[in-house]
């Protein structure tokens, strides 16, 4: 008996084509979105896990100064250590064959094993933690030159590989060395000095290190050192304890998973990529599944008398729900496995996106099963309910009821009329207006409809202007010079002069960043002191509100994120602690608070800093300004400068940080604009479509009364103008609102940004969107062009 | 005019509405529907019209591309100046607009409006219209200006109907089937607002209906039978709409 409604149900579905499409494009973004987002997410979870546990990544990190190997019994027989190792790691300059600029590499020791007689290649290194994986070539021997194996992001971007010779600067001392292959290490898997990722500028080698001990004087000793955890140890007890051991050497506190530094920017992402690929999906699913409800639920209230028939041959209520239910879920199952198919795409682009910043030894994207079911079950569930919610009412009714017309719809003089203030509308006007305020609902949720598609265009976008509010304020109005250098000791402040004297050198200025713990009220932060000029010139602190400030003549000035964590206020004082070349302790008056976007900071004045510490120390690093004409000789004179450990080149900081987030920023905002526009057409051309289709009979009236076509798709599309117009706006609010709560959610111990949102954005969502609305708009303009004037004379539906 | 006063034959009026050899097919080959076959019509200024007929016999047809609705397959129709078989759309939509009323058999009024807008709305692009309030008044509707469709009687609707056709006093007046939907005492209301139109404006006046009493109002009474006129009678004693019953 079914079978005729069997093929009215795929005619329906023929019919409905092009609203179909519609609605099928925004329910497959929303559950490629979804599915495409998370599983990415935890295919990054996936793959660190297993990289961690394969590699033996360690639990707790330590840097000292300068501590004695004989301390390895101590630290092996604290509570708690599993396993333990140390090592030797020095920041250096490299001299790369034709770049201009000084690189920076970090260069880690090995501890090689004897080759054996009968093995041709070099032996793995010994590694208890954080093993280094092999990717290409073999191991460094003990030979020379100096053989190093180097981090692969690197080598690729620098077009390093086995048998590549190039030059380090190893403590003053200029020396060849032999790339024999490349390595991958869990503590690099994004790899960087500071913050931004950096595989143009940053290396890491690992050699032999005995050759580093001797090169740097360490003979017997260590300055990293890493261990594990046995399963019932206490982490935090374990770390008090290897404080107090290695206080002496210069220890500077050590830390776990969380803060080293790699895993912290690993961790930080996919807790961003939590948020972004479950906020902005959820948004995007719940957006699609309301669109594919209305939709139905309208298509249902036209087939009224479609409806009364079947009932009047027999057919039951629950088939003739179940008919339309069917055609919900086929138009939604559509849109479903269409957006499987996308999510698949979109998860392995993203998951290439990340494999150009972390380093796994695998990546591979997996689909999220349980993600799948739900994302197949809200839609098809939005869906059924959608078409039930419609049909309820009308199989309610007698078949006799429902095969009349339904009677006038009622109206009455809106609001606006009532207080006098439509006096002068004409009567197309109120057509509109008065349609819109009979069914408020239906028009407050096209209006919200398209005003989520703003927002969400909105909160993809925003990340750009974020990112370029960050780059403006570290690379413009912080840092004022053009390079910033690193000493590999501290130097007196004489050494300005010094610097000055290089070729190309306009001006220097000179810092002093030490390893401090800061108390208050009982908590402790372990922190940097930055010691700055009173005025500084060429490396400035930047309030996000006041702009730069000087230094303050006493006392410290600490930023916003630090004030917090040791819940300090202006006039209260703050223990600080000196731990790298000494322990001296003072307590200091905040005199300011700053907002500033990163870490805990903590500044005061260089000469002040200096006569606190009390040692001979002078500073540890310099900012200059360069004469741009006079690039080559000032890097040809700093890359054979034996104190200068490391130096950071502005120009070239900044094009390789905007390279990178360009790229993988600018297909974040391309999808999700997309997506927002698919989403703006599927609300715009349903709701103009639906609009159509229930007033088609009147347009068509009015079209025989006289009106030309311009005239009544006036009429049918104002409606759909005025919801537009209301839409942008509200989307510009609901787009800031979505930012913020983003950013809240995103917001960690370390970051302080503040939402910046450019007008262009809000001007280019709007207009995409104002786009999508338009060209639904005139696709159902010819749809009333070709309105059949005769049948309304004779037809009532 | 001195035949005229010689107590002559009164002189040829000039026809409105002139139709020669009209036909109209709807598809082609041997499944085409011949709507009209070939029909020949003058309709006079002032002059009330009934087309009567089964369903398909091309009353429809007529009255569509009388009022350019719809485009004939050969000959020629004709309204005063305008060219109808040969108009396109935009001359059509402004044929429409300035010379032609249409009535509805279902009234077709737009529920989100008043009496009084949806008389409006056609005045609104009227060049000399008379107000909503005039027209409705005319069709007897004057204490139900302000009221929405939804607050009045099928009758009610159809007559706030004819005021809207009248209102920009059109040449013509196009009705199908106005009281198809409505009872018998309605319908004569209804019926008696066209004859007021037709007899106090002298708007030209052409009704299609089934209902073979209606044709008693009628100056002519032309009964279309498959395409063609089968039938034209002329009432020498019309009778007034008060006077009928079915």
């Amino acid at each position: 008996m079914l079978k005729a409604l069997h093929i009215k149900l795929w005619r329906d579905l023929w019919q409905l084509r092009a609203q179909a499409l519609t609605i099928a494009v925004v329910v497959a973004c929303g559950v490629a979105g979804f599915v495409g987002e998370f599983s990415t997410h935890e295919s990054l979870k996936g793959s660190r896990d297993a990289y961690y546990l394969a590699s033996r990544f360690a639990d707790v990190f330590a840097s000292v100064r300068r501590a004695p190997l004989t301390l390895r019994e101590k630290v092996a027989a604290l509570d708690g250590v599993a396993q333990l190792q140390l090592s030797t790691a020095f920041d250096v300059q490299l001299d790369l064959p034709e770049v201009l600029q000084s690189v920076t590499a970090r260069f880690i020791s090995l501890e090689l094993r004897a080759q054996s007689m009968h093995s041709a290649s070099a032996p793995e290194p010994r590694q208890s933690l954080n093993v280094l994986t092999l990717r290409s070539g073999r191991w460094p021997q003990r030979v020379a030159p100096l053989e190093a194996v180097v981090s692969e992001r690197f080598a690729q971007v620098r077009g390093l590989h086995a048998g590549s010779t190039l030059v380090a600067l190893l403590n003053g001392r200029r020396e060849r060395v032999h790339i024999v292959g490349t390595v991958l290490s869990p503590e690099y898997v994004y790899a960087t000095r500071g913050g931004a990722p950096d595989d143009q500028w940053f290396g890491v080698f690992w050699v032999d290190g005995e050759r580093l001990a001797t090169a740097f004087d360490m003979d017997g000793a260590f300055n990293q050192l890493a261990l594990s955890l046995d399963a019932s140890a206490n982490e935090s007890a374990v770390i008090a304890a290897l404080d107090r051991l290695l206080e002496p050497y210069g220890g500077v506190g050590a830390v776990n998973r969380d803060k080293q530094l790699s895993n912290a920017i690993v961790k930080n992402e996919l807790a961003e990529q939590r948020v972004l690929g479950t906020v902005l999906p959820g948004i995007f699913l719940t957006v699609a599944v309301f669109i594919l409800n209305v939709v139905l639920s309208r298509q249902v209230v036209t087939q009224r008398a479609q409806i009364a028939t079947l009932k009047a041959l027999g057919y039951t209520d629950a088939q003739i729900a179940a008919h339309y239910i069917a055609l919900a879920v086929l138009l939604s199952t559509l849109g479903t496995l269409a957006g499987l198919l996308l999510s698949l795409w979109l998860g392995q682009v993203l998951l290439q996106m990340y494999a150009q910043v972390f380093r796994f030894t695998q990546l591979e994207y997996h689909s999220v099963p349980w993600v799948v079911v739900v994302s197949v079950l809200l839609v098809t569930l939005g869906a059924a309910l959608g078409a039930f919610s419609a049909i309820r009412s009308v199989v309610r009714l007698s078949p006799a009821q429902a095969m009349q017309p339904p009677a006038p719809p009622l109206f009455k003089p809106t609001l606006l009329e009532r207080l006098g203030l439509a006096r002068r509308w004409d009567a197309s006007t109120l057509m509109v207006v008065r349609n819109i305020e009979r069914r408020p609902m239906r028009a407050a949720m096209t209006v919200l409809g398209i005003a989520a598609a703003v927002a969400l265009q909105i909160s993809g976008a925003f990340w750009l202007d974020a990112i370029a509010h960050i780059v403006d304020v570290q690379f413009r109005l912080v840092q004022q010079g053009d390079v910033l250098l690193n000493f590999n000791r501290p130097v007196k402040l004489t050494a300005a002069q010094h610097l000055q004297r290089l070729p190309g050198v306009l001006d220097a200025e000179l810092q002093r960043n030490e390893p401090v713990r800061c108390s208050a009220h009982g908590r402790t932060v372990d922190t940097v002191l930055s010691g700055y000029a009173l005025q500084p010139a060429l490396l400035r602190v930047i309030d996000e509100d006041r702009g730069a400030l000087p230094m303050p003549e006493h006392g410290v000035m600490i930023n916003a994120l630090l004030a917090r964590e040791l819940g300090l206020q202006v006039g209260e004082r703050v223990q600080i602690e000196f731990r790298l070349w000494h322990r001296r302790q003072a307590s200091l008056v905040v005199t300011e608070v700053v907002r500033t976007m990163f870490g805990k900071q903590v500044f005061m004045e260089l000469g002040a800093m200096n006569r606190l510490a009390g040692d001979d120390a002078g500073a540890t690093d310099a900012a200059l300004r360069i004469d741009p004409t006079q690039l080559e000789g000032f890097y040809t004179a700093i890359k054979s400068a034996p104190a200068i450990a490391a130096v950071a080149d502005k120009a070239s900081l900044l094009r390789s940080f905007n390279e990178t987030t360009a790229r993988n920023l600018g297909f974040f905002t391309t999808v999700l604009t997309l997506f927002a526009v698919a989403m703006a057409v599927g609300i715009t051309y349903n709701s103009a479509r639906i609009a159509l289709s229930e007033r088609a009979w009147e347009l068509a009236s009015l079209r025989v009364l006289g009106m030309t076509r311009a005239e009544v798709s006036v009429l049918l599309l104002s409606e759909l103008a005025l919801e537009l117009l209301t839409a942008l706006p509200l989307g510009g609010v609901l787009g800031y609102g979505l930012a913020a709560g983003l950013m809240q959610l995103m917001a960690s111990e370390n970051i302080d940004f503040p939402v910046v949102i450019a007008p262009s954005t809000y001007g280019w969502a709007a207009l995409c969107v104002l786009a999508a609305g338009v060209a639904s708009a005139l696709v159902v303009r010819r749809h009333i062009d070709r309105l059949d004037l005769v049948a309304v004379l004779k037809l009532r539906e | 005019m001195a035949a005229w006063e010689d107590g002559m034959a009164e002189p040829e009026r000039t026809a409105v509405f002139v139709a020669r050899g009209l036909t109209k097919d709807y598809g082609q080959g041997p499944t085409a529907v011949h709507a009209l076959r070939g029909v020949d019509l003058d309709i006079y200024p002032g002059e009330f019209i009934v087309l009567l007929g089964a369903s398909g016999s091309g009353k429809s047809t007529l009255l569509n591309i009388l009022g350019g609705l719809d485009s004939a397959t050969a000959g020629v129709a004709r309204w005063r100046e305008h060219e109808l078989t040969q108009a396109g759309d935009a001359d059509l939509t402004r044929y429409r607009r300035e010379h032609v009323g249409f009535v509805f058999q279902f009234y077709n009024l737009i529920p989100s409006l008043t009496a009084r807008e949806n008389v409006a709305l056609v005045t609104d692009l009227a060049a000399h219209p008379m107000s909503p309030q005039e027209a409705l008044e005319l069709v007897g509707l004057g204490q139900r200006l302000d009221h929405f469709i939804s607050q009045l009687s099928g009758g009610e609707q159809q007559r706030v109907a004819i005021a809207r056709a009248i209102a920009k006093r059109p040449d013509v007046l196009l009705c199908d089937e106005p009281t198809g939907a409505l009872d018998c005492a309605t319908g004569i209301l209804v019926l008696q607002a066209i004859e007021k139109v037709n007899r106090e404006l002298g708007t030209t006046v052409v009704v299609i209906t089934h209902n073979v009493p209606i044709s008693l109002m009628a100056d002519r009474v032309l009964r279309l039978a498959d395409g063609r006129i089968a039938q034209t009678q002329v009432n020498t004693q019309k009778q007034e709409a008060a006077t009928l019953a079915w």
